[in-house]
């Protein structure tokens, strides 16, 4: 038996934090998100700035500038998983390195001279200028510094208002990114971009190449990729982007505001699509054929969906007789994932007990909740204390969120998937879902956990 | 792979481009986390908490709490009395530490919040204790922010009850793994000398896998034994950067005697390390620790031939790169580039010194350097080995060099946080890697018929 919480039951050990958690189906439904962190919690929440990294990182011929002292470029360096199949100046570090004397008299001719050497020097295709918290509260123009960098080099150099302090929540760092694409890719006066039958893929960032699995699904029925947003895009292919036919939205935490800002500017249309899981990916499939209406496109999706599903689904099969049972908790940063994790741990026979966000809004924990059973915790911004509690009371077999749950997982027993930013191994498509399966299974069922001093009883080799 | 590198020589002048250090916050929450039953707490917003975590994680693979003032717009304006006070309230009602050490961040630096006297307008409860340390992430390094922190333990708690001294050392062990301050601490029970060590991250990021989570594990060094530490007779500081202010700081508090060394890495700061304890307990080198050491010539002599005359840069902080090139040195190498991305002159001048005396006449030395100065430099002129953290492994890729790893951050390996780079066992570690970093390499390169069963 595991613990059902009921309404009214204290189920975070912090008063202010009880709206943020809820069971599916005990009168409660309403998560309360979007709040900022409590002063003095453990939050496993980042900054403003991480959120717009995040998003513009992939970007593969940019250099990446970071205005403010060296810590936030060196958490940041390379910790994207996004694969390029050109340059990779993406993959450095680059910072102002803001010392006491810039913070007092102000960083901006510092910015400026950082600028003008990385240009002249490293010839980037482009410069994302970030700016970080000290930036923020000394108020540097970084908006009139790119400009007129930008107009002594002949070069787009793009300021992205990424002020830590803004919001502690990641998607205003988002936000914060979308503008700098949007102020990147709209056509300058006089500029025009030719319109294709292509699709846009916004919300994929080629984590482990996940952008080459879809692209080669979309090419085989008939559909090209104009560019992603962002993995494995050049600054030359973005500027493409108000020439698509279609956008593809699949991370729609990051992107949403930005293809409805392409369709309300370029007339641009978009569809939400989701790349994990076979059901996910035979339902994105199917949606993009019937857009372009073409029997032909739609003819050759079924058969990709089928010969796919069928080479796959023995797979799953046997990891499903292993793991047939077990029981997760899923905590990652946007409610996308959180959604396609829960359908393909279905898939697998996996119970979904716990679910949660960093970011998540009132509408997505709707549909999020829409997947689950009841019963099932739903958490919005939750934290170690919290985390063990689930773990621990819903008698937890695996969890799946990023590296600080991963430890925390582990101490306690329980198997871990990393379905972080910066992981290299594809979970997309058909062999990501198969590789996903894999990992569930292998972490869950290691023969490790028998060596436990006080093993559980469900801690049985498979 | 960084492929922006330019093909002929350039210098960069203005800020930093891959760098080599980061910033002070997280060597503070390292140095908190060796305090028993401490929590962290970042005085700032929480992205940087975010990311310290994460590193310290990836780094040591084991959990790191930590606590954040969530600092919004509203605080970086009107300051961030509140939320500190908050902070504390929160912090020892829900999570209840002994201890909370407040480290501030660039932002609340910035803004020029007084934390010493928000802490003392603040409800802490009966025998519970908050310290603090200014950490400003636009001045030093990691290193100075545990350096700072460690100097708050001795500020904030170190007590001198005027009485006898007692027949103790405290051992400062500067910003080294969990492994190495178990080493450090294993030599000095060998010789029997009664000590306290602080910060003392054993049992605290290397603790066991039980099934159940511990938020405050059994390891760290105890308030009473921070304070108890003013009584003792002698300080061995370890590491000018991460440690000597702590100890400077303790003698003029509670004249206890400061005894600066190096960290213990390599052959000459482990005799020396070893020496100081002798001479400062009054007690005998056990014979124990002569055979470790004579392992140690044996197992140089037994590869010299592997690693002798081959020329390396190596990177990292101050206080492991200073010792390492020494011990280098000693293996007969040619650290070539020495390079570390913390400031101060020091650094130069010892090293130089060092080089000088090996007659080592062609080399770079650099404090405050960045990688990609590292990576010019061994474009120049190449280089069989480099040592450092996992960031140098773009520049092994690019440039072909085997990369031993050694320092913080390590992210890309695993177990390195519980096993010695000090003392005799850890020069025996560093022996191993190295010729076996280089041998693995001959391996590599050599053609079919080189390839050797017995080398």
């Amino acid at each position: 038996m595991y613990t059902n919480y009921e309404p009214g039951d204290r189920t975070a050990p912090i008063e202010e934090r009880q709206g943020s958690i809820v069971v599916k189906g005990k009168g409660r439904t309403k998560v309360s998100c979007g709040n900022d962190s409590l002063a003095g919690a453990v939050s496993q929440r980042a900054c403003v700035y991480c959120g717009a990294r995040v998003v513009l990182n992939p970007v593969t011929d940019a250099v990446h500038l970071v205005h403010g002292p060296i810590g936030c470029a060196t958490y940041t360096w390379d910790i994207r998983g996004s694969l390029s199949s050109g340059s990779d100046m993406y993959r450095n570090s680059f910072s102002t390195d803001m010392r006491e004397k810039d913070v007092i008299f102000g960083g901006e001719t510092k910015l400026a001279e950082c600028i003008d050497e990385v240009v002249t020097r490293h010839r980037p295709s482009a410069v994302f200028v970030y700016s970080t918290c000290v930036v923020g509260v000394i108020g540097d123009d970084i908006v009139a510094v790119c400009r007129e960098a930008s107009s002594r080099h002949g070069i787009d150099i793009i300021p992205v208002e990424s002020t830590g302090f803004i919001s502690g929540n990641k998607i205003v760092g988002y936000r914060a990114a979308a503008e700098a694409l949007l102020r990147l890719i709209r056509p300058k006066e006089g500029e025009e971009v030719e319109r294709t039958n292509k699709v846009n893929f916004l919300g994929e960032y080629n984590l482990g190449g996940e952008k080459w699995i879809v692209e080669k699904y979309l090419r085989e029925i008939g559909v090209e990729i104009n560019v992603a947003f962002t993995g494995d895009s050049s600054v030359e292919a973005l500027k493409r982007a108000p020439g698509a036919k279609l956008n593809l939205v699949q991370c729609t935490g990051s992107m949403h505001w930005l293809a409805a800002q392409m369709e309300k500017e370029f007339g641009t249309p978009l569809l939400d699509v989701n790349f994990f899981g076979s059901e996910n990916i035979a339902d994105s499939l199917r949606r993009i054929a019937a857009f372009y209406g073409d029997p032909e496109i739609a003819r050759k999706a079924e058969a990709l969906i089928e010969r796919e599903t069928a080479r796959l689904m023995p797979h799953i099969e046997r990891y499903r007789e292993k793991l047939q049972g077990k029981r997760a908790a899923i905590y990652v940063g946007g409610a996308f994932k959180a959604m396609a994790i829960v359908r393909q741990l279905k898939e697998l026979g996996v119970e979904v007990v716990v679910a949660g966000t960093q970011t998540g809004r009132p509408e997505e924990y709707e549909a999020l909740s829409g997947l689950l059973d009841e019963g099932t915790v739903i958490v919005d911004d939750t934290n170690p204390a919290e985390i063990e509690r689930f773990l621990l009371e819903k008698k937890i077999d695996v969890m799946a969120g990023g590296v600080k749950e991963r430890v925390l997982a582990y101490k306690l027993g329980i198997g871990f998937i990393d379905h972080n930013h910066d992981r290299k191994d594809a979970l997309a498509g058909y062999e990501g879902a198969l590789r996903f399966a894999r990992e569930v299974y292998v972490t869950t069922c290691s023969p490790v956990w028998m060596y436990l001093r006080e093993a559980k009883p469900s801690r049985e080799l498979v | 792979m960084l492929e922006c590198m330019p093909k002929q020589q350039v210098e960069h002048t203005v800020g930093k481009i891959n760098p080599a250090k980061t910033c002070q916050p997280i060597g503070a929450m390292y140095a908190s986390l060796g305090i028993h039953g401490c929590l962290p707490h970042s005085h700032g917003s929480q992205g940087c908490c975010a990311y310290h975590r994460m590193h310290l994680s990836r780094h040591f693979r084991d959990a790191v709490l930590a606590t954040s003032s969530s600092f919004t717009e509203g605080a970086s304006v009107f300051g961030g009395a509140a939320n500190l006070k908050t902070s504390i309230k929160n912090v020892f009602e829900i999570y209840q530490p002994e201890v909370m050490a407040v480290h501030t961040t660039c932002l609340s630096e910035t803004i020029g919040d007084d934390v010493p006297t928000m802490i003392r307008q603040s409800e802490v409860p009966e025998g519970k204790y908050v310290i603090h340390a200014n950490t400003p992430s636009y001045k030093g390094s990691h290193v100075t922010g545990f350096s700072n922190m460690c100097k708050a333990m001795v500020t904030y708690l170190a007590q001198y009850d005027g009485g006898m001294r007692k027949e103790r050392v405290n051992i400062l062990p500067g910003f080294v793994n969990p492994g190495d301050m178990r080493e450090m601490k294993r030599i000095a029970q060998e010789m029997g000398v009664d000590f306290i060590m602080y910060p003392d991250t054993t049992d605290v990021l290397d603790s066991p896998l039980t099934s159940k989570y511990e938020m405050y594990p059994k390891g760290g060094a105890t308030v009473a034994q921070i304070k108890d530490s003013g009584n003792s007779k002698a300080t061995l500081s370890l590491g000018a950067w991460s440690s000597d202010a702590a100890g400077v700081a303790l003698q003029e508090k509670c004249g206890v005697a400061c005894i600066p060394l190096h960290i213990p890495i390599g052959l000459k700061a482990t005799d020396e390390y070893i020496m100081a304890l002798r001479n400062t307990a009054g007690v005998k080198v056990p014979s124990t620790l002569t055979v470790e050491r004579g392992q140690v010539i044996d197992t140089l002599i037994d590869t010299h031939f592997h690693y002798q005359g081959k020329k390396v840069a190596v990177f990292g902080d101050p206080d492991t790169v200073v010792p390492l090139t020494e011990f280098l040195i000693t293996m007969g190498m040619k650290p070539v580039y020495v390079m570390t991305g913390t400031p101060g002159a020091a650094f130069e001048d010892q090293t130089c010194k060092m080089l000088d005396e090996a007659n080592i006449t062609e080399r770079k030395i650099k404090a405050e350097g960045d990688l990609f100065d590292l990576q010019m430099w061994i474009k120049e002129a190449k280089v069989d080995l480099l040592v450092g953290t996992s960031y140098g492994k773009y520049i092994a890729r690019a440039e072909d060099i085997p990369l031993v790893r050694v320092g913080f951050p390590i992210l890309d390996r695993a177990v390195h946080p519980l096993m010695p780079i000090v003392g005799y066992r850890g020069c025996l570690r560093l022996i191993e890697q190295i010729s076996n970093a280089l041998l693995d390499r001959r391996d590599r390169d050599s053609l079919d018929e080189d390839y050797e069963l017995v080398m």
